[in-house]
């Protein structure tokens, strides 16, 4: 990015080999910060796996049937069954956002600090309406059909356990980026990102890397949720 | 010259955000349609993947730029992620032996 010597080095495997045997740096022309966002999402990948993984096992080996996802998690509307209904307006909004948000990485490299303010706080409102309707579809399976994490009336019992540990955990990252794109709405808006403001905790200047590095963490949280939908919701 | 080639490597058309942002939407529909025409069996399962890779690999090329980063990136990603898959091959096989050990132990009783 600013690495003027960039353009110089070679590409594809040849330059593979050559980044990882050079000297000081091995991502060149990666900000410090974005590879280690990368390295954060790899070991959050890890972690997500283990989750999918041990779920697809103990789904293939339970005797009893498993809950058929198509129906729990269907609802009704005017007296017809429709079939995952709240998760595909999830899918759809959690997609939005993430278009918002690379559109939002997009103004910031192009110093753009009204559009880019905008697309954050329209990502952030996009995250938040994601985690409304996982409370509510949370609450209805809590309240209104009584999963619990060691039964329910549909079928094998690790079933709920399962369900509430990865949306759950897909949740909480979901609601700690809201928290983080607030902030950064915020930052944005205040010029913190073309004046080189100080950061409170961090004392370093800011740069508009920063709403690249958000966004890195943003599209894998909407990256993960492709997973689930299609582990958990469909099949 | 230098700074053309600088400015492709950051910043890139609005149009390509918009198409992959469009297809995103397009392959979560016709996810969604398979559960709606109720698909089984293969077909079921080959369509749920396909559309699963697909969004995966749109979101991380364009949205987190892998598409415009070097090698040496790339492949510190990918090859532990391929790593996973061959970790989930090896528990489906666990999962079947598992299944299979049940279900004999409690018809024969053990």
């Amino acid at each position: 990015m600013t690495d003027p010597t960039l353009d110089k080095l070679p590409d594809g495997f040849k330059g593979m080999s050559s980044d990882m045997g050079s000297d000081q740096t091995t991502f060149k022309g990666v900000n410090w910060g974005k590879a280690m966002m990368w390295i954060f999402l790899l070991s959050d990948t890890f972690v997500f796996s283990c989750f999918l993984v041990a779920y697809m096992k103990v789904r293939a080996s339970v005797t009893e049937p498993w809950p058929y996802p198509s129906e729990v998690f269907g609802l009704e509307v005017g007296g017809v069954p429709v079939p995952l209904l709240l998760i595909a307006i999830m899918t759809f909004v959690l997609i939005t956002s993430s278009g918002t948000m690379a559109l939002a990485v997009k103004f910031g490299y192009e110093k753009n600090r009204k559009m880019c303010g905008l697309f954050v706080l329209l990502t952030a409102i996009g995250g938040l309406t994601f985690v409304g309707m996982q409370a509510f579809e949370w609450s209805k399976l809590i309240f209104h059909d009584g999963v619990r994490p060691w039964g329910n009336p549909f079928g094998a019992e690790q079933f709920g356990a399962f369900f509430f540990m990865i949306t759950g955990f897909h949740g909480t990252h979901v609601s700690i980026g809201v928290i983080f794109l607030f902030i950064f709405a915020r930052k944005v808006f205040r010029g913190d990102f073309d004046t080189g403001r100080r950061g409170y905790f961090t004392t370093m200047k800011s740069n508009y890397v920063a709403i690249e590095i958000l966004g890195l963490y943003w599209h894998f949280v909407d990256l993960v949720w492709v997973f689930i939908f299609a582990f958990f919701y469909l099949w | 010259m230098n700074d053309t080639k600088k400015e492709q490597s950051t910043t890139h058309k609005i149009g390509i955000y918009l198409w992959i942002w469009g297809l995103l939407f397009v392959l979560s529909f016709f996810s969604y349609m398979v559960d709606w025409y109720n698909f089984q069996g293969l077909l079921r399962w080959s369509l749920i993947l396909i559309f699963m890779f697909l969004k995966a690999g749109l979101i991380m090329a364009f949205f987190m730029h892998l598409f415009w980063e070097r090698y040496a990136l790339v492949n510190v990603l990918l090859w532990p992620m391929t790593a996973i898959a061959g970790f989930l091959c090896l528990m489906i096989a666990e999962g079947k032996y598992t299944v299979f050990t049940r279900l004999f132990y409690f018809f024969t009783g053990g």
